[in-house]
């Protein structure tokens, strides 16, 4: 039979989840861990670094949780999760064999590829960075002229995540600065607004990619920040959450204004629409 | 040696751009000085007498918590300033500022500078539209903290 856009949901890629099983989970701090997913039959479609999947805790509900592992990578599929509340709670306390659903992936990537001449900024609150560590991934290994530059904020040094990812970014040449609200002296990294780091950052802004994840108020004060020192809003990338359901643009929760953000995003271009939906018109 | 000087503090961001004759007034009051990793070069409650141009290594402003010792605040790199409480009453530092590692400053005394600048009002205001950007960005930086920018984390 010939394949047409009308044909049914098929399982994974829309609402009826696939099952999958936890392959081995790594504790990122007190209250985040990553779980790698493999599948237990059928496979979910290929993922893109920005993607996210919905993945349930059985019996308990449905979450959407970002991929935080790289694109065609070999091996189980990562998702760093933040306990939070019930769903994520049941997902992150998942021993390894223990099974989830997982349907996807849904959503709008970082789009990386093609970025080898410009310069990017990516700036990532807390576990912000689980969504972007792909496209960073990506970009460390990229050849070109392009410089990266990863600049990742947190309230205090055991809130950071990925520090053997960022070990290895820095050897592969990315300038990869870390900073935290308060420390005591053995911290001996930055302490400070994670914007503040731009200031000494090396980047040409006429040619600069800004790539940003955390809460709200943080991309928007990072954008901000990003446009006043010269970046096209056009050029400067968030990824926004709103609370999704079907993921699949249909139930229309996720909306933000004219867009469906399970469909339309999370990653979206900041600038126009988007700067004014986020606050940013009183300016 | 007042030339070089000179040039250092017309380097240094807070000053640069400004005319060669501005600087040599801020460099007939300046000194270089280095502290050694750990030292302090400026201590809570202390007379506030300088301002310190950060040429090179780090510095950490560190508030003594009762109970559990020190806890930094902030950094600062090369091409920031240290120390800015000299500028007004009661001149005592509010923090204190530790060399992270080997650092080297243009050590610019405060009687002197504002003495200057009491003196040339014109060479007052100068400075001044360099230093309140300083405390501003701070001071906005300071407020956007208090946001709680990662709450516990990316998604509260
Ligand atoms: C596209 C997308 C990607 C995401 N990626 C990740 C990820 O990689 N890792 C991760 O840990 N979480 C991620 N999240 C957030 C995650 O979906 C929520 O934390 C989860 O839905 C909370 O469900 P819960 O049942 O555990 O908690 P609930 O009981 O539903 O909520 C607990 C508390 O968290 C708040 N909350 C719930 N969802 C959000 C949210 N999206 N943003 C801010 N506050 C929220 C609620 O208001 C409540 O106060 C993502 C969300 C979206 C939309
Ligand atoms: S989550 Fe249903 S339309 Fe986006």
């Amino acid at each position: 039979m010939a394949r047409t856009a009308e044909r049914p949901a098929k399982a994974g890629t829309s609402l009826v989840p696939l099952a999958y099983r936890v392959a081995w989970r790594r504790r990122e701090t007190a209250d985040v861990v990553t779980i790698a997913l493999e599948a237990v039959g059928e496979s979910l479609a290929p993922f893109r670094a920005g993607q996210f999947h919905m993945l349930t805790a059985f019996g308990v509900g449905e979450v959407a949780i970002s991929v935080s592992g790289t694109p065609g990578a070999p091996g189980p599929v990562e998702h760093t999760i933040r306990d939070v509340g019930a769903v994520s709670h049941a997902l992150s306390r998942l021993p390894v064999g223990g099974v989830v659903g997982a349907r996807g992936p849904f959503g709008t990537s970082w789009d990386v590829t093609g970025l080898a001449d410009e310069d990017v900024v990516v700036i990532a609150g807390g576990i912000g960075l689980a969504p972007l560590r792909g496209a960073v991934h990506q970009l460390s290994g990229r050849r070109g002229p392009g410089r990266l530059t990863v600049l990742v904020g947190a309230r205090t040094p055991d809130q950071l995540v990925f520090a053997d990812d960022v070990r290895r970014w820095r050897e592969l040449g990315a300038d990869v600065r870390l900073t935290v609200d308060a420390a005591t002296p053995d911290w001996g990294g930055e302490v400070g607004l994670v914007t503040s780091l731009l200031a000494s950052a090396s980047f040409d802004p006429a040619r600069t990619v800004g790539l940003l994840c955390g809460p709200e108020v943080m991309m928007r004060f990072a954008a901000a920040d990003l446009a006043d020192l010269g970046v096209d809003p056009s050029r400067i990338r968030i990824s926004l959450e709103r609370n999704m359901q079907c993921g699949a643009g249909i139930c229309g929760h996720c909306q933000l204004g004219p867009l469906l953000l399970c469909r339309d995003g999370p990653v979206v271009t900041y600038g126009g629409a988007v700067a004014a939906l986020m606050g940013q018109v009183e300016r | 040696m007042t030339e070089e000087l000179a040039e250092l503090v017309a380097r240094h961001p807070l000053f640069a751009g400004l005319p060669t004759d501005v600087a040599s007034l801020v460099a007939g009051c300046a000194h270089n000085a280095a502290f050694g990793a750990g030292e302090l070069l400026l201590a809570e409650g202390e007379p506030a007498e300088a301002l310190y141009l950060l040429r090179r290594g780090r510095v950490a402003l560190e508030i003594r918590k009762p109970g559990s010792g020190q806890l930094v605040v902030e950094t600062l790199r090369p091409g920031e300033v240290v120390g800015l409480s000299w500028l007004f009453p009661p001149h005592r530092w509010k923090t204190d500022a530790r060399a992270m590692e080997p650092v080297g400053v243009v050590s610019v005394d405060a009687a002197c500078l504002l003495a200057k600048a009491e003196a040339d009002p014109a060479f007052g205001f100068a400075l001044m539209k360099r230093l309140l950007p300083v405390l501003l960005s701070r001071l906005q930086a300071t407020r956007v903290r208090l946001l709680d920018l990662y709450g516990d984390g990316a998604h509260r």
